[in-house]
């Protein structure tokens, strides 16, 4: 591993004048680095950070890739990582007009990174640097606990996925003013409902009173409120002091930092250690799935606008059309996020230019007029770097996965279903309609369970966990060793309540094929059983 | 990671175009990465450095792999102690190729157990697609059981073949079962054989006098002496009739004695191919012969002969574990046929002498032969010559726990009990065998 030499170098810094003037904003700095197919295959279960901490799984993973390697040699690109300063990969051996075009990429997702603001929590930091320390320390466990300290990683690992990413970062920037005063909240969301059993309809009224007193008089209007409040209820001063607020933790991983009575116990104090470097770790990961198609979507719309109106493209248009085709066409079968999020990108930018994104647009009811319709805004651009800013995969399929969009590109979704005569598996258009393929899209995007603590059924002695249920039950066969993990890290009993769905197969109606069945795991001294609930 | 520095050297004008048209063609051969039959239609699969390609292909260090696989087997073992389930299992990864000849590396794969959404009861299998043709309308198909394109996990892999006898991984493989499944080494059998035989072969080389003049080397030494001799000047066309030839020029080959590697073990690998035998049992079946075969590779250092015989109610012998594996009849069940044509090419061959002999068979436990007096007779025609018979039943879901004809043959023979030290057998259930059993398994079918 090593820099690029400065020939290179200049061709990078070339390409970042070029780019900042059509509106891409990164550092100053980054750093790129040749490294070798070895290099890549060793980095990649490490997403890439070459100082993340060493873990056994990682080892294996590697081990695993040179084997594949071995079968199936590929030649790893490219690669990115959001980090302060932004480092890239290359291999070795490209030809500088291949640069130009893979610089523009990777500095398009540079732009991507410290402007979504799905990764706003990462902004602050040199996550590098960070992974170093964190790894320093691991290993200074690991000399003193051996592989304890492994067997930790591992469990934090088990519910590192379901870390509460979205709760951090509604952290950011949350200005503490929008909080209501501790006593106003205290007596609208637990005195009235709860001590006093109010109907709703009550508490509205009450709200309302409360309101138009604010609005009149100010903070005298608050004092003369809870002034009759008290003499009204006496109990209420004491119980307001008696209260402790009950903080819902962000996460699983979490709560168990701060409340395992075993982690409490003198001498594991360490293991919080390595729960807070998982979960950081995790948490910096999780924006990178979320937006994996408008990220990729969006590097590509730059390579291709950029270098193609670049002087130095003369004489490869043809090893640049053909390369540009491999990434971004659309597969026959199968997604291709490229693809994908280059089009709805470029279909947002067609939208916002003809002033599509209007009401006077969307009044009209004729198709004819639809499809004319041009008012010429010139807010193309505009748009679509506010996509780049505000979205996630998830919000952008959502938003423009029209018909029109799915007509314009001739997209379906494929069923699969067996050929029993000839043996074979037959691949068919399933539906052309863009409800259905935009339901298949988001059921293939990313999605964790949530898990999370009963706070009124954990105890000391007992960890209770509710799997609030989405439609799809928990993978069955990891549940065991999951939970054995977190009877480890909480030192006693840990139940797990979720859904199972059971298949009928016999049954004549879709809704009658799946039935529900509420139950618990308990798991307790090495050994699990399931109740029905 | 390389600590040399190393910098991209600046090209000539021709190496520089040479270089773009390889890229280019390189390009253009690309494979189609998104034709039916890729691994995964998933979003995730693809992303910046598989989709770019380029061309330098360096060899991953082998020896760093071995060491390490042994590091973390040793740690998995401990996880035993530690009270936790082992997690390391060995998968392998097959590349299907032309012909018969595909290829398979066998490498360590773990899953990390997380709460995971289970998608495989209530989506229905579907993807994206893009182009032409109307709703319903199909637009591609593929195998029913596809060739493997890469397959991690238990069972053999289809693409198997001949590669399975060849490959250095089969030895591999060996030498890691017998590590970390503790299965035991071979002990020689009673006489010690040796380990080689002397073949005879033009191989030697002899200056002078010989069975076959070998011209290319006799021509490097003639022009080596005339350069000596100031005949022959470089840069000027030679005139061979001024060339002197010397008696110690003339290079023969002469017949000379090789040591050759003896094959130490023949292994019979038997089993039933009948119609019931379909999917599960099979696949079991087919793993746990691939792990045994393996094993025997290690322990008698690839010098390891395979015979592959499969049986309805006849038997017959075929050339390859490929076939081995997939051959499939609706017939019905006789036992003793099988090890009827065992007998009878182990005394056609006169392989008891030579060799250790290893017999394996698989089934799942049907016999029309309900009283098992021929499959006796047979039985006892072979114990006496081989080093183990091991017997493996893998039951269907509908047998249960409930004795097989095969085993109540057995059972009641009594051979178990009376020939322990050549004769083994083993049940399980083909629904729900997992490797850690048929390793078990396989510890009962060869432990001493």
């Amino acid at each position: 591993m090593y820099l690029i030499d400065q020939h290179t170098k200049q061709i990078m810094e070339d390409c970042k004048l070029r780019a900042k003037a059509q509106g891409l904003d990164f550092g100053h700095e980054t750093l790129e680095y040749i490294v070798s197919n070895k290099d890549l295959l060793e980095l990649s279960p490490k997403v890439m950070i070459p100082t993340l901490y060493d873990f056994w799984v990682h080892d294996i993973e590697v081990l695993k890739e040179y084997g594949k390697y071995k079968l199936y040699p590929s030649n790893p690109y490219e690669t990115v990582i959001n980090s302060r300063p932004a480092i890239s990969f290359y291999n070795d051996n490209n030809p500088d007009w291949m640069n130009i075009m893979i610089f523009y990429h990777v500095l398009a997702h540079i732009d991507f990174f410290q402007n979504n603001r799905l990764f706003e929590h990462t902004w602050n930091d040199d996550f590098v640097g960070v992974a170093l320390s964190d790894k320093r320390l691991i290993e200074s466990y690991r000399s003193r606990y051996g592989r304890w300290t492994d067997y930790v990683i591992e469990f934090a690992r088990s519910i590192d996925n379901i870390t509460g990413y979205f709760k951090t970062l509604a952290k950011c920037d949350y200005p503490s003013s929008m909080d209501p005063d501790p006593m106003v909240s205290y007596y609208f969301n637990h005195f009235l409902p709860e001590v006093l059993q109010s109907q709703e309809l009550a508490v509205f009224k009450e709200q309302e009173r409360y309101n138009a007193l604010v609005t009149k008089q100010g903070a005298l209007g608050v004092k003369a409120f809870f002034a009759e409040i008290i003499s009204k209820h006496p109990e209420f001063e004491s119980a307001f002091k008696a209260y402790v607020p009950q903080e819902q933790p962000a996460d699983l991983l979490e709560f168990i930092r701060d409340n395992s009575p075993f982690l409490k116990r003198d001498g594991n104090n360490w293991m919080k250690a390595i729960l807070t470097i998982v979960r950081n770790t995790a948490q910096y990961f999780a924006p990178q799935i979320r937006t994996k198609i408008l990220n990729e979507g969006w590097a590509s719309y730059w390579h291709d606008n950029l270098f193609r109106s670049d002087d130095r493209i003369v004489g490869h248009e043809v090893g640049y059309g053909v390369l540009n085709a491999g990434v971004t066409s659309l597969s026959r079968v199968g997604l291709n996020p490229y693809a994908i999020g280059l089009r709805l990108i470029q279909y947002v930018e067609d939208l916002a230019e003809k002033g599509k994104m209007s009401s006077d647009y969307q009044k009209l009811v004729l198709a004819d007029d639809q499809r004319n319709f041009n008012a010429a805004t010139g807010k193309g651009k505009e748009v679509i770097f506010n996509l780049r800013e505000n979205f996630s995969d998830f919000m952008l399929i959502n938003t423009f996965c029209t018909q029109e969009f799915v007509d314009q590109h001739d997209l379906f979704v494929v069923g699969k279903r067996p050929n029993p005569e000839e043996g074979t598996i037959e691949y068919y258009v399933k539906s052309r309609k863009a409800a259905d393929y935009k339901k298949m899209l988001i059921d293939s995007l990313y999605h964790p369970p949530v898990v999370m603590p009963d706070l009124n059924k954990t105890t000391d002695e007992c960890l209770y966990l509710v799997h609030q249920f989405e439609g799809k039950q928990l993978v069955q066969d990891f549940i065991p060793e999951v939970m054995a993990g977190l009877y480890f890290l909480w030192g006693s009993e840990v139940q797990l309540e979720t859904t199972e769905i059971h298949v009928n197969r016999e049954a004549e109606t879709e809704d009658e094929m799946f039935e529900l069945q509420r139950v618990l795991y308990t798991y307790s001294d090495k050994k699990i059983n399931k109740t029905k609930l | 990671m390389t600590k040399k520095e190393k910098h991209i050297p600046l090209l000539t004008p021709d190496e520089y175009i040479r270089r773009e048209e390889e890229i280019n063609e390189r390009l253009r051969r690309k494979p189609a990465l998104f034709d039916p039959d890729a691994q995964s239609h998933s979003l995730y699969f693809l992303n910046d450095w598989k989709v770019l390609p380029g061309y330098y292909a360096p060899n991953p260090d082998a020896r760093l792999m071995l060491r390490t696989l042994e590091d973390l087997l040793e740690q998995d073992r401990k996880r035993e102690a530690d009270g936790f389930t082992r997690r390391i299992r060995l998968g392998k990864i097959v590349k299907p190729g032309k012909g018969k000849k595909s290829k398979v590396v066998i490498v360590p794969s773990t899953t990390e157990p997380k709460f995971y959404h289970d998608d495989s009861i209530t989506d229905e299998d579907s993807t994206g697609g893009s182009g032409e043709g109307e709703e319903g309308e199909v637009i591609g198909k593929q195998k029913a059981q596809p060739q493997q394109g890469e397959g991690e996990g238990q069972g053999a892999g289809q693409g198997g073949g001949e590669s399975h006898e060849t490959g250095n991984d089969v030895y591999d493989l060996g030498k890691i079962l017998t590590e970390k499944f503790q299965l035991p080494n071979v002990k020689p059998k009673g006489t010690k054989r040796s380990l080689s035989k002397i073949t005879y072969d033009l191989t030697d080389r002899n200056r002078g006098f010989g069975q076959l003049l070998e011209k290319k080397a006799t021509m490097r030494r003639i022009v080596e002496t005339n350069i000596q001799l100031g005949n022959i000047t470089p840069g000027e066309p030679i005139d061979t009739s001024k060339l002197i030839i010397g008696p110690d020029d003339l290079v023969y080959r002469i017949m000379s004695a090789e040591k050759d590697f003896e094959n130490q073990a023949v292994v019979f690998f038997v089993r039933d191919y009948s119609g019931s035998m379909q999917g599960k049992p099979t696949e079991a079946i087919a793993t746990q012969h691939l792990f045994i075969y393996s094993w025997l590779m290690y322990q008698y250092s690839n010098n390891v002969i395979s015979r592959f015989i499969v049986h309805d109610t006849d038997a017959k012998e075929v050339s390859d574990f490929q076939q081995y594996y997939q051959l499939q009849v609706a017939g019905g069940t006789r036992v003793a046929p099988a090890f009827a044509l065992v007998n009878k090419i182990i005394e056609t061959e006169h392989l008891a002498r030579e060799y250790n002999i290893y017999v394996f068979y698989g089934t799942d436990g049907d016999d029309w032969d309900s009283d098992g007096k021929e499959l006796y007779a047979e039985l006892m025609k072979l114990l006496p010559v081989v080093s183990r018979v091991g017997f493996t039943i893998s039951k269907n879901s509908w047998t249960g726990e409930n004795e097989t004809t095969v085993e109540k043959n057995i059972t009641q023979s009594g051979i178990v009990e009376k020939r322990r030290k050549e004769f083994r057998m083993d049940g399980f259930n083909a629904d729900t065998v997992d490797e850690a059993r048929i390793i078990e398994s396989i510890k009962k079918l060869v432990s001493e």
